[in-house]
């Protein structure tokens, strides 16, 4: 086997992830524009922690009480037959309705769109919200449905064949957003 | 972590296999209770249950199990089918795999069929009782209740008491349950406990109400009056007043002890009403927890058999 070489890079630290995520944040309560009927769901794993560290924010700065929710999305792909085990199931906690509220999705990184696709179908099957946005923290590219994101954290140029990462505190131990390349 | 391809007795799992599939159980139950109690995971497979030895609980359980997924199920019951014309059991199921399906669910009365007919079939096998042999998802549904009620296995007493010698669930359940750590004790009138049953790392105390002493969970078995054409025992009263659990049997327990009976509960025989209604049983819980394994296994198996194939 020939070995590959991967060139690692850290694209942002804790500092840095900290500083995306108060500005997403913030496009968040003005789009909103001080209207409460919203509420944040994260889809599992690591987009979990992240609404919930999006919610934290949204009490600090603006006393904003905003529900949060963990969508598990695993039930609903449409690769099982590509990919070869199971894949561990961390459940869906959606302890609110869903029906006339915005829904904002939040998620780690935006690649193909096929777990956006695959939450939304999650969602409709909880109720029948007002609306629907999505929260990205990276947005890497390279779509393969027509899937766009309203809120973005960071937009990073990759290759389609790039790794990205984002690693946080709550999951991996230490927040780092990650860009691996094959050379 | 994959599991392989079939589910034949809890015999062949490992630790971790149990806690995965009990893991995956727990995330599953919320589906239950949603509005639509239904995901797309099975989308397009085709599962068939077939039972050759009548069944309610466990094949409702299945049924509802593979509607929850999505999958399509086809009913097979040896009362309405050619199995009353002679065909052979391998005949039987040749024919349906023509039919291209993904899972068989099969309950047979000869120990060892499930595994016969893996080697005909390209799906997966699950067993849902083969003879005296092994009820797998029945010992699953039985850990995850005593799991939610008591957290771990670890240094559990439990009691298992009835008839064990014609029990498959007691068989699948002493596998888990020393698996898991558990501490297991049998009781029933000595015509009904294997000779050498010892030998699976058990205790046996005939004497039902010193095996009750600080259990935390008491497993009653149903006597299968069906099977009782051989005397086992004088008489159905006579065996309530040995072997029934009443309030004040309960007593003797652990304060904290819980009921479990895999029904259909026989009242007056295995267990007093009284005792059946009480807040210490747990045994519609366990019915409840039956479907969450069933969809378990049938996700965990149909999307992990990908790998064998490949490989």
């Amino acid at each position: 086997m020939i070995k590959k070489e991967v060139n690692r890079k850290e694209i942002l630290d804790t500092s840095g992830i900290q500083r995306s995520l108060s500005r997403l944040t913030l496009e968040i309560f003005e789009r909103q524009q001080g209207k409460k009927d919203f509420a944040l769901i994260g889809i599992q794993k690591r987009g979990v922690p992240l609404a919930k560290r999006i919610a934290n924010k949204l009490k600090e700065v603006e006393n904003l009480d905003i529900e949060v929710g963990a969508l598990d999305i695993n039930l609903y792909r449409d690769d099982f037959s590509t990919v070869g085990t199971a894949p561990v199931l961390r459940g869906t906690n959606v302890p609110f309705p869903v029906e006339e509220k915005t829904i904002i999705l939040v998620d780690d990184v935006l690649f193909t769109g096929r777990t956006i696709r695959a939450a939304l179908d999650a969602i409709v099957d909880l109720g029948r919200p007002k609306k629907v946005e999505l929260a990205v923290f990276v947005d890497r590219g390279h779509r393969e449905l027509p899937i766009q994101a309203d809120y973005v954290g960071l937009s990073l140029n990759t290759r389609r064949e790039d790794h990205v990462e984002l690693y946080l505190t709550e999951t991996d131990g230490k927040d780092s957003l990650i860009l691996e390349s094959i050379k | 972590m994959s599991l392989g391809k079939h589910l034949l007795g809890i015999k062949d799992l490992t630790k971790e296999d149990i806690t995965l599939i009990l893991d995956t159980a727990e995330k599953m139950s919320e589906i239950s209770f949603r509005p639509i109690k239904k995901v797309p995971a099975l989308r397009g497979k085709l599962v068939v249950n077939l039972f050759f030895e009548p069944s309610t609980r466990t094949r409702s359980s299945f049924e509802i199990a593979e509607k929850r997924l999505s999958a399509e199920s086809l009913n097979f019951s040896s009362g309405t089918s050619s199995v009353l014309k002679g065909e052979t059991l391998l005949d039987t199921v040749l024919n349906i795999e023509r039919m291209n399906p993904d899972a068989y669910i099969m309950r047979h009365s000869s120990p060892g069929s499930c595994k016969l007919i893996t080697e005909y079939v390209k799906g997966s096998v699950i067993n849902a009782g083969d003879g005296a042999s092994e009820h797998p998802t029945q010992a699953l549904l039985d850990a995850l209740t005593i799991r939610q009620k008591k957290g771990s296995f670890e240094k559990l007493k439990v009691l298992i008491c009835g008839d064990i010698a014609h029990s498959r669930v007691v068989r699948s359940n002493i596998h888990l349950l020393k698996k898991m750590g558990a501490d297991v004790t049998l009781c029933g009138p000595a015509t009904m406990i294997p000779p050498y049953i010892e030998k699976m790392g058990v205790k046996v105390e005939t004497n039902f109400e010193k095996a009750l002493s600080q259990k935390d969970v008491v497993m009653m078995l149903r006597i299968q009056l069906e099977r009782q054409e051989k005397i086992l025992f004088p008489s159905l009263k006579e065996y309530f007043l040995t072997y029934g659990l009443t309030e004040k049997r309960l007593k003797l327990a652990d304060k904290n002890c819980i009921v479990m009976h895999p029904g259909p509960i026989n009242r007056g025989v295995e267990m007093a009403s009284e005792v059946a209604d009480s807040k210490e049983s747990v045994i519609l819980d366990q019915v409840e927890n039956g479907v969450s394994i069933r969809m378990a296994v049938l996700f965990l198996l149909l999307q992990g058999g990908e790998n064998e194939d490949s490989n």
